[in-house]
């Protein structure tokens, strides 16, 4: 008879200690090493947040998310500002809707938001208004690269928040393809010297692609169904299901429009993949229905 | 790290031979013992990954730019991803990363606050007449010979040409002081031999760290806490309970930086000093690395002060061999030594997380604090980093104690201050002052305004306008942030009735928009729409209500959303500038 | 038996690991997300040390590469061992309480001395004590290893041979310390697991063990034949001697992937009866009597699979199969059904419910919760939280109740296929990251990567071959030969070439491979052949140049 006996046991399981904050005047225990933002969520206030994503380290650079927190000169990140015992914050002061508002703003009257829903519902509800700068400003004006069957980049909606390049780099993917060059305004994501994906370091995990939040990166397929006025997002299902490539157990969520798989992403909560894919989780679906 | 894919290689053997020079082909991250057997991995990766800035340096002094077979070939010594090279390349103004098809020096002249008023734009074309490359630039270090250059060597040295007199004569500069009696920080400036250990020794040198060893680690600090010592560098902190957090971290390697990159527009009181009095700098980072317990000093200086690093490292050369800097210190068993870094040109690189990304070899953009440096500083280890001024006064403090040293001063501020005038003043250059002096009576030490005075900027471009009416402004820390200004790196430009402010003012909000490292929105974005607000203004000659209301909105954001500050303080000037009336035709 | 069944740790414990073996693996292409895991352990500071033939991509991780010659593992494995005892570096206690056959073993790798190993694996006497110093001394140790240890007629001992380094040292049974074999395919864990496999039932159960099989008779409610079937490699023998004539491949693709392919297909060919159920029209199908078009397992239908950490995870129907693909399940009830067996329910939740009732190891792993992410095995019921990690009860007082674990004394003996003077260079195989196995799957969409089968060779050996960069050659082994291009490339040792299996339709590869095989586990060698280059001398066009 054979058996194999379990194990259960995961090391530095001690009991976790926790850190009380008082938002908006109400009190709210969160875990040691929590976030505000962590603290906000727990306490049901939906923070905006676009640099910020589960799976990456923080980068704060958007500061979408800040807050006040008495005793700082300046508003706080609350993505990556750790809770500390005692701190009083407030989440919807005049100088916090003040500081969301002009983010919004500046984001708006610089790049085409026009495929990121999320941000735009954070924009009416902070009541930006991107009509009120010069005319003739400076705006993200750049080809779209399509340089492949898989990828397009579209640079036009481009907030650089960093999220594809910390997912190509040491979040995740560790290619590190891209970067951000340049300075200032002219910030650019792009690989060195700017020559194509395909001559780059890029292995089309499409890692980048998963965590875009404006649709600056997008896969092909669904950039082609955008063109021909067929991407329809509102009827498709998303299915869990596991890679049938190797053995490493990827979670995938298949796309599906019209019995068709149109994209493949991945829970980024799963143990397994935190979001990420390969190249053949990713895009070797299209052997499916053949 | 990464399994790189570098492009084909197409580097020179000349390109190859100064990346080699910094870093040998046998100590590269990755390494063939043998056929069979290859040395690399991630620690190896990031031990080397500081040597990137150097290496770029190399590059861009061999060929006159970073070529893509260049920064593949030194990406591949050091295993830094190809696209961050890139990154890394794009974000300094000495660096250019296409082919500039020509093989002659460039000439950077500066464009910013003395320099634009004193015929800046006219000396660019002189030297376009002449058939010289020129690059219009931010501010040098040079305000008060403006207009200044600097020229970036090809196939010669950077170098600046007002210092040839100093090059020729080592003992022959003078401020406008010289000689007089008051002087404690720069005393021996112009007097000692700043290229000969022996000549500081000659002027009372090393005395100071001699006697630190000798009361050891905590009483300097309490030395230096009662002297109420404040930083220099602009955010006036405490410099002893920043030197008290780093002493107090155990157990893992710690480091003191001088930040001498001295960017701020109007500011070139560090370049004076290291110029003539390098060895001073050497002696009050090393006390300040045995008193915090750091082994590892580094002096980050701005890639336009030629001179001054030729000096510095010529210092450190002599401190070295004579056992000042190395493993045993002055005999003390204490090991420290010092690295020299230049900058690229990014203002930005003076804020101090930034430098210290610089310094690892990454993109000068600032970090979020907390954690701060003294617990999360360079290469994640403990940091003290300081402005040389205030280094120099630890000389002074130790001198003559803590506690007498409090007693110069104001109320508030103590000890001596230097103060960078420059502008429409008579004798333009460095002054040493005690803190509390009034504005006008340090005007008139500088010979007086040229001509009738209409406002004066203090602290550089990160400072505000203030009006004549402030003249008997008392130039302490408390005064000033009373009133609403800010002495920041002791930035004082003069600007009389002849000056057009609108081009000043707009001249001051291109600085930002050029520097900014463009990492956090409201700055990115603040700095653009801000300039271009202003430049709207220049073309209609006013302001309105509504573009007022904006670049107040914009201000706001900026200061209180940013990460650093650049951000925070990049509409100071132009507020204050609309505040006075000197722009803006506003009631 | 210890050593078997499953990767002994979860992937979430390399991020913590000290000090990584990464053994014949280039998982950085073949198990990407993975790897992802370990170069976050490489980020917290693990150091790595990477045995491979070639400097693969996963190789330029490490902190010291060691390109042993294709085949002499276990000259390396054992004078390791050897290095680690005479450094007085063993985990004496652990050795003492959890194992036996310690004594026999250290007199067996006693001959392994780091000289003789040096001269074996071309690998200098100080690498090899490095890697011996640092596995040992390392606070957490793993040891992953996937076909570079396995695709050789040793197979089994290759795996034992690293066995004995974790009981060396205790590396073994505690978080973050551990043995990986990284599973090539999505579910071959789970068909293990589920008892496909010759002798065993599911759970690894066994099919001669009478207690195990009266259980699944009682079960199914008929008797079941006590005797173990035979391997893929046994199968083709078979078929040889004309014993096996019918044959029923379901989603394999053998005439493709069979090493010395050319026999293969003979065989295949020469059978009475051969049935194929796969989603493609495979190479194997087109050799077919009869082809069952079965749906995408993962995408067109219910179940689970198993990764190689142990993981059951629900795949899940989103599409509707086209045409006629049935589900695997339909297809073999109905055939039941012709057969005049009824196997019941095709509901797949019923069946895995079924399974769980015969399988300890699954017991606990009810649809509902394997939800959530997932559960690893073992997970003997509804309120036991999955096992991270095996083989703890190594560190327990009493062993929990078990026999120590065994070393076991193996000893080098090399490639079958010995290089000669007329077959003078090694081929090996393996995976690129954006193809999968023979490519049937993965050429259904276009890589941006993908830069076609060639034939990787060090410029030394190319240039003294008096061969160009691409230059279209006949590679020839004593089975067969083909055409293909060169390409020139620094990271493989001279002496030795390289190339994937993804392409059979343009390069024939496993024409050259050596079926040599191993007698347990039934692996072919794919990694060892002896071959030979030739210019040709009037080229033929390319098709399309
Ligand atoms: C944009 C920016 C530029 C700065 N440039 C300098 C500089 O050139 N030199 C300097 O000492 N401090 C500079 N600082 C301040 C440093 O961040 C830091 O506060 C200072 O070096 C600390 O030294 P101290 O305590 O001796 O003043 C700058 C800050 C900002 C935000
Ligand atoms: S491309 Fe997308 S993910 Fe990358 S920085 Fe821009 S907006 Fe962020
Ligand atoms: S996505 Fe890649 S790593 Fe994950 S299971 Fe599929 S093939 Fe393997
Ligand atoms: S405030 Fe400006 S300079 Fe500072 S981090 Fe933000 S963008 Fe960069
Ligand atoms: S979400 Fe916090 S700064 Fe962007």
């Amino acid at each position: 008879m054979t058996t194999i006996e379990s194990d259960t046991h995961a090391e530095g399981e001690s009991a976790v200690e926790s850190v009380t904050v008082r938002i908006n005047n109400n009190d709210v225990s969160v875990a040691r090493g929590a976030t505000i933002l962590d603290a906000c969520t727990a306490s049901g206030i939906d923070t905006p947040t676009i640099c910020y994503a589960e799976n990456l380290t923080p980068v704060n650079v958007c500061r979408v998310c800040v807050v006040e927190v008495t005793g700082n000169r300046t508003l706080v990140p609350s993505c990556s500002r750790l809770a500390e015992a005692g701190m009083e914050i407030q989440t919807d002061s005049d100088r916090v809707r003040h500081s969301r508002k002009m983010v919004l703003e500046f984001l708006g009257s610089s790049v085409d938001l026009s495929q990121a829903p999320e941000i735009n519902q954070y924009s009416v509800r902070y009541e930006a208004d991107v009509t009120r700068y010069v005319d003739d400003r400076e705006v993200i004006e750049e080809p779209i690269r399509i340089q492949d069957e898989l990828y397009i980049r579209d640079y036009d909606k481009c907030v650089l928040c960093y999220k594809c390049v910390e997912a190509c780099g040491d979040d995740a993917q560790h290619t590190f393809a891209i970067a951000v060059a340049g300075r200032g305004f002219d910030n650019r994501v792009s690989t060195e010297f700017d020559v194509v994906l395909p001559d780059s370091a890029c292995v089309y995990c499409g890692n980048c692609v998963a965590v875009c939040p404006t649709n600056a990166l997008q896969f092909k397929s669904e950039f082609d169904l955008r063109r021909s006025e067929s991407w329809r997002e509102e009827e498709q299902t998303v299915t869990t299901t596991v890679c049938s490539y190797c053995g490493v157990g990827c979670n995938l969520e298949l796309h599906v429009q019209d019995n068709e798989i149109v994209k493949v992403t991945s829970p980024v909560d799963h143990s397994v993949t935190h979001g990420n894919l390969c190249i053949k989780g990713r895009f070797g679906y299209q052997y499916v229905g053949n | 790290m990464a399994d790189l894919k570098l492009s084909v290689d197409t580097s020179t053997d000349a390109e190859r031979a100064v990346v080699d020079a910094v870093i040998a082909p046998a100590d590269h991250a990755v390494v063939y013992e043998t056929e069979r057997v290859v040395r690399g991995g991630t620690e190896r990766r990031r031990e080397r990954r500081h040597l990137l800035l150097p290496g770029l340096h190399a590059l861009q002094a061999e060929a006159g730019w970073i070529s893509p077979g260049g920064l593949n070939y030194l990406c591949g010594a050091l295993q830094v991803p190809p696209a961050e090279g890139f990154g890394v390349a794009t974000f300094y103004e000495l660096f250019r990363t296409t082919d500039p098809a020509h093989g002659q020096s460039v000439h950077h002249v500066c464009m910013d606050t003395s320099c634009h008023i004193a015929g800046a734009e006219a000396l660019a074309r002189s030297l376009e007449a002449e058939g010289e490359r020129v690059h219009r630039g931010p501010c040098i270090g040079q305000c008060e010979r403006a207009p200044a250059q600097f020229i970036q060597g090809r196939a010669e040295p950077d170098r600046v040409p007002a210092d040839a007199a100093s090059i020729a004569d080592p003992t022959s500069y003078r401020l406008p002081q010289h000689g007089s009696s008051k002087l404690r920080l720069l005393h021996r400036v112009g007097v000692v031999d700043p290229t000969s250990l022996q000549s500081y020794h000659d002027h009372g040198g090393y005395a100071m760290l001699r006697y630190a060893i000798e009361i050891g680690s905590d009483a300097v600090i309490d030395e230096v806490k009662s002297a109420e010592l404040l930083g220099r560098g602009g955010a006036a902190f405490p410099t002893a309970v920043k030197w008290r957090a780093v002493a107090d971290e155990r157990g893992r390697p710690k480091h003191v930086i001088a930040n001498a990159d001295e960017s701020e527009p109007g500011t070139f009181k560090d370049r004076i000093v290291m110029e003539n009095d390098p060895f001073a700098l050497i002696e009050s980072l090393t006390i300040a690395g045995l008193t915090v317990g750091a082994d590892n000093g580094w002096i980050y200086i701005r890639g336009e002060y030629p001179l001054a690093t030729t000096r510095l490292r010529n210092a450190i050369e002599q401190c070295r061999i004579a056992g000042l800097l190395g493993d045993n210190v002055m005999d003390s068993g204490a090991r420290f030594d010092i690295e020299l870094r230049r900058g690229a040109g990014a203002y930005i690189c003076g804020e101090e997380t930034a430098l210290m990304e610089s310094i690892e070899g990454y993109r000068g953009e600032p970090r979020n604090k907390p954690p701060f440096p003294t617990t999360y500083g360079l290469f994640g280890e403990p940091t003290a980093v300081n402005n040389p001024e205030t280094l120099l006064n630890v000389l002074d403090l130790l001198e003559v104690g803590g506690d007498h040293y409090r007693t110069l001063g104001s109320e508030r501020s103590s000890g001596h201050r230097l103060f960078c005038l420059s502008g429409h003043v008579r004798v333009p250059g460095l002054y040493e002052v005690p803190f509390g002096i009034a504005l006008g009576d340090l005007i008139d030490l500088a010979g007086g305004s040229t001509g009738m005075t209409r406002a004066v900027l203090l602290g550089g471009a990160a400072g505000v306008f203030v009006g004549p009416d402030q003249l008997d402004l008392e130039l302490s820390l408390e005064a000033v942030r009373d009133a609403g200004a800010t002495l920041g790196s002791g930035v004082i430009t003069l600007f009389d009735d002849t000056v057009d402010f609108t081009a000043l003012v707009l001249r001051i909000a291109e600085f930002f928009k050029n520097e900014s490292c463009g990492q956090c929105v409201p700055c990115r974005v603040g700095v653009t729409r801000q300039h271009e607000v202003l430049v709207e203004m220049a073309a209609n000659g006013a302001l309105s209500d509504e573009r007022n209301t904006l670049i107040d909105d914009m201000a706001t954001v900026m200061r209180d959303a940013s990460i650093c500050g650049l951000g925070h303080t990049a509409s100071g000037a132009v507020q204050s500038a609309i505040r006075l009336g000197l722009v803006g035709d506003r009631p | 038996m210890f050593g078997a069944g499953g990767g002994t740790v979860s992937y979430a414990e390399i991020e913590e690991a000290d000090v990584i073996l990464l053994w014949g693996s280039n998982a950085r292409e073949a198990h990407p997300i993975f790897f992802h895991h370990l170069m976050k352990g490489l980020d917290n500071g693990a150091r790595m040390y990477s045995v491979d033939p070639r400097r693969t991509s996963s190789s330029k991780f490490a902190d010291l590469w060691l390109g042993i010659d294709v085949g002499t593992d276990i000259a390396l494995a054992n004078a390791i061992a050897r290095e680690i005892i005479h450094a007085g570096l063993a985990n004496d206690d652990f050795i003492i309480r959890s194992t036996r056959g310690y004594e026999d073993f250290a007199a067996a790798v006693e001959p392994y001395t780091l000289d003789v190993a040096a001269e074996i694996t071309g690998v200098p006497a100080t690498a090899i004590r490095e890697v011996a110093h640092a596995y040992a001394t390392g606070g957490k140790s793993q040891i992953l290893w996937t076909l570079g240890i396995t695709e050789h007629h040793n197979a089994v001992d290759n795996v034992l041979s690293l066995c004995n380094l974790a009981l060396l040292t205790g590396h073994v049974g505690r978080w973050g310390s551990g043995l990986v074999p990284l599973r090539g395919q999505n579910n071959v864990q789970g068909g293990g697991d589920m008892g496909a496999l010759p002798d065993k039932l599911p759970g690894f159960q066994r099919i001669d063990d009478d207690a195990d099989r009266t259980k699944f008779e009682a079960a199914y409610g008929m008797g079941l034949n006590p005797t173990p079937g035979i391997h893929l490699t046994l199968m083709f023998e078979a078929m040889e001697r004309s014993e096996l004539t019918a044959v029923y491949v379901v989603g394999e693709n053998p005439a493709d992937s069979e090493a010395d392919v050319d026999r293969a297909r003979a065989l295949l060919s020469g059978l009475d009866c051969l049935v194929v159920q796969d989603i493609f029209l495979t190479r194997t199908a087109q050799l077919a009597d009869v082809v069952l078009p079965a749906s995408v397992a993962w995408a067109e239908s219910d179940g689970t699979v198993t990764s190689s950490e142990r993981r059951v995870q629900r795949v899940r129907g989103a599409v509707t199969p086209p045409g006629e693909a049935r589900h695997d399940i339909d297809i073999i009830i109905d055939l039941a059904d012709r057969m005049g067996v009824d196997l019941g329910t095709n509901e797949p939740e019923a069946l895995w419910d079924e399974l769980r009732s015969l399988s300890p190891l699954h017991a606990g792993m009810s649809y509902e919760r394997l939800e959530a992410g997932g559960l690893q095995w073992p997970c003997p019921s509804l309120d036991h939280p999955g096992s991270p990690f095996l083989h703890g009860w190594l560190w327990a007082d009493d062993l929990g109740g078990r026999a120590p674990a065994p070393f076991s004394v193996v000893e080098h003996e090399g490639p079958k296929e010995q290089l000669t003077e007329e077959f003078p260079l090694r081929l090996t195989t393996g995976r690129s990251l954006d193809s999968y196995n023979t490519g049937v799957q993965s050429n259904g969409f276009t890589s941006p990567i993908r830069y076609g089968e060639a034939l990787d060779i060090n410029p030394v050996d190319g240039e003294s071959l008096g061969l160009s960069d691409g230059e279209r050659v006949r590679v020839s082994s004593p089975r067969g030969s083909v055409e293909m291009a060169v390409r020139f490339q620094f990271d493989i040792p001279i002496g030795l070439t390289f190339t994937t299996y993804h392409f059979p339709d343009l390069v024939d590869i496993n024409k050259l491979t050596n079926d040599a095989w191993d007698k347990r586990s039934g692996t072919s060698e794919f990694k060892a052949a002896a071959i030979r280059i030739d210019k040709i001398d009037f080229p033929i066009p390319m098709a399309g140049s």
